[in-house]
């Protein structure tokens, strides 16, 4: 595993997936910590779409080509297969439609890398079912009012929504956020990062 | 603020470099125009390379002077809050040229000009101009200079369309444009501000078929013009910040005097625009802008493919007259056509003059972008 502190371990994990001088979208990209990581180590060539105001200010500042939009607004400045990996990182729950953004992702990508909260983790299971609580977890930090996402998935659901849309999962890695799960992970990892492609494709 | 902070590059002067003394410049509608002159002034220094020239654009009734001071002014240049020693056109970095378009009226060769075939200024006389007459007006300049190519060329409203042009004209002479507020297709609204203004300048009784020179001087109907033009460039919000309903004095017996505040500013605004701008020119500049669109028949993405200019496009939340809907364009065009293009939009109550005023994240975007040209100049 590459070894940059400024990143978490999903991040880390995207930059070990992501292959050297590939072209690479990521679909809100923050403040662009990865993407400017990818283009460090890997030589990339990347695009960045985010809505923060912020947050651009900061990847512009970085160097990164980024472009100021809603992704629920489609990809279609962008023709299909222009991009080797997608990055929907932490953004596919906060998507207003995240079955048409990944949708759009596998069009315009030749793999999509998606990472989630799981929401069937040891933690949220004890909080909702024990304690009666929405869960808050280390990732899924926010309380029921402030929170940016829309849509609440566990590790389990995703595997079941790829398989029934005809998604093929090439990989998938899971973490807590100190380390990697790699046994149940639909209860012991807060965070999963999936790499998946057209079934058809193959 | 004055000419001798340290973030200021003191006093300025314009100078004028004039070109097709013996041949003629031609414009798009295939009319002579000799000899041409361009007013312009230079901040900075080229260095031994010749790669470090922003060419910068101004607006409709911009000129020359965009940054430092002229002797005796009470007000800098029109971009001096962008142009300076460690300000975004950074004069300790790069060497700025700013010019005043063809069909000015601030030193460059227009309608008020003399005519040398009749010994009279050109009025009417003078053949329609279109953005890329300008540029290619800009083009002899940069010549002039021998810069091959441009580090960037930049410019908000008129100047972003000139900065597109360019691109458009001289892909392999820009290594990036930096368009702010702006579109590459004037609008049908767009188009129907402008003729307000230009019905007006042409309906005062003194414009008299473009030929006041040396008479009096259509300076209501110009007057009107730039009111309009005023109240397309601020916002709902701005101007409810900046006038309110305040009253300019105690409220008068009921006359159609200026009462409010935000009248008072139009009308002061309005009247002194006639001590430097032509009203034929605002007409010829106008109808340039009107006939602007880049993609005619062909379409932006044909006209950006295999272009290596990379792109920093800007837009602004409250801008009324240039829509962000119309930057985006610009920017996923460049998307669509495989160029290198940043898109952001920034927050500003200050509608269309954003641009001129909310320059702090505009400075932040364009020093960075700017750098990262120049880098990516050095390694290549």
């Amino acid at each position: 595993m590459s070894d940059d502190q400024s990143l978490r371990l999903d991040q880390q994990a995207i930059l070990d997936i992501i292959t050297p001088g590939a072209a690479v979208l990521d679909l809100g990209c923050g403040r662009g910590e990865l993407l400017a990581a990818l283009v460090e180590k890997k030589g990339i060539r990347g695009q960045g779409i985010e809505i923060d105001d912020d947050a651009i200010l900061q990847c512009v500042a970085s160097g990164l080509n980024v472009f100021h939009d809603d992704i629920d607004r489609g990809l279609s400045e962008y023709s299909d297969g222009s991009f080797d990996f997608v990055i929907l990182n932490q953004t596919f729950q906060q998507v207003r439609k995240p079955d048409e953004v990944l949708r759009e992702a596998l069009r315009v990508g030749r793999k999509v890398i998606v990472g989630f909260p799981n929401f069937a983790s040891l933690s949220t299971r004890y909080q909702l079912g024990l304690r009666g609580r929405t869960p808050v977890t280390p990732s899924l930090p926010y309380e029921w009012h402030d929170t940016p996402n829309l849509h609440f998935l566990s590790i389990l659901d995703f595997v079941v929504y790829c398989r029934k849309n005809h998604m093929r999962i090439e990989q998938g890695l899971y973490f807590t956020s100190k380390r990697r799960v790699r046994c149940l992970p639909n209860l012991f990892a807060d965070t999963a990062v999936f790499v998946v492609s057209r079934a058809e494709a193959r | 603020m004055d000419a001798t902070d340290s973030d200021s590059l003191g006093i300025v002067e314009t100078r004028y470099y004039i070109f097709a003394q013996e041949s003629p410049f031609e414009t798009e509608g295939g009319k002579p125009l000799s000899p041409v002159t361009l007013a312009y002034e230079t901040y900075g220094t080229l260095n031994a390379d010749r790669s470090n020239a922003i060419l910068i654009l101004h607006a409709l009734t911009g000129d020359a002077h965009a940054a430092g001071w002229h002797k005796g002014d009470k007000s800098p240049g029109w971009w001096d809050n962008m142009i300076g020693p460690g300000k975004a056109f950074d004069t300790d970095r790069y060497f700025v040229i700013c010019s005043n378009v063809l069909g000015g009226c601030r030193g460059s060769t227009g309608p008020a000009s003399m005519n040398p075939r009749s010994g009279k200024p050109y009025a009417l006389e003078f053949p329609i101009i279109t953005l890329k007459d300008m540029v290619d007006a800009q083009r002899h300049l940069v010549d002039h200079f021998a810069i091959d190519r441009l580090l960037a060329v930049s410019g908000g409203s008129m100047g972003g369309m000139q900065a597109l042009q360019w691109v458009a004209s001289y892909p392999e002479r820009v290594r990036s444009a930096i368009p702010i507020a702006t579109t590459a297709t004037h609008s049908p609204q767009q188009i129907a501000f402008n003729e307000v203004g230009r019905q007006s300048i042409m309906s005062d009784p003194n414009w008299n078929e473009g030929n006041y020179y040396g008479g009096p001087l259509p300076a209501k109907g110009l007057s009107v013009a730039r009111m309009v033009g005023h109240i397309t460039y601020m916002s709902d919000v701005s101007m409810a910040e900046k006038f309110g309903r305040r009253f300019k004095n105690t409220r008068s017996n009921f006359k159609f005097d200026p009462e409010f505040e935000v009248e008072g500013y139009l009308q002061y605004r309005g009247e002194n625009f006639i001590n430097r701008f032509d009203p034929n020119s605002y007409l010829y500049i106008t109808k340039a802008i009107d006939y602007f669109d880049l993609a005619n028949g062909k379409g932006l993405i044909e006209i950006l493919r295999g272009v290596k200019t990379r792109f920093l496009v800007i837009a602004f939340k409250s801008d009324w007259l240039y829509p962000s809907y119309q930057s985006q364009e610009i920017a996923r065009a460049c998307k669509r056509a495989g160029v290198e293009a940043i898109y952001a939009e920034l927050n500003s109550t200050w509608g269309h003059d954003a641009f001129l005023i909310e320059v702090d994240e505009q400075s932040h975007l364009v020093s960075h972008f700017l750098k990262k040209v120049m880098a990516s100049m050095q390694t290549a």
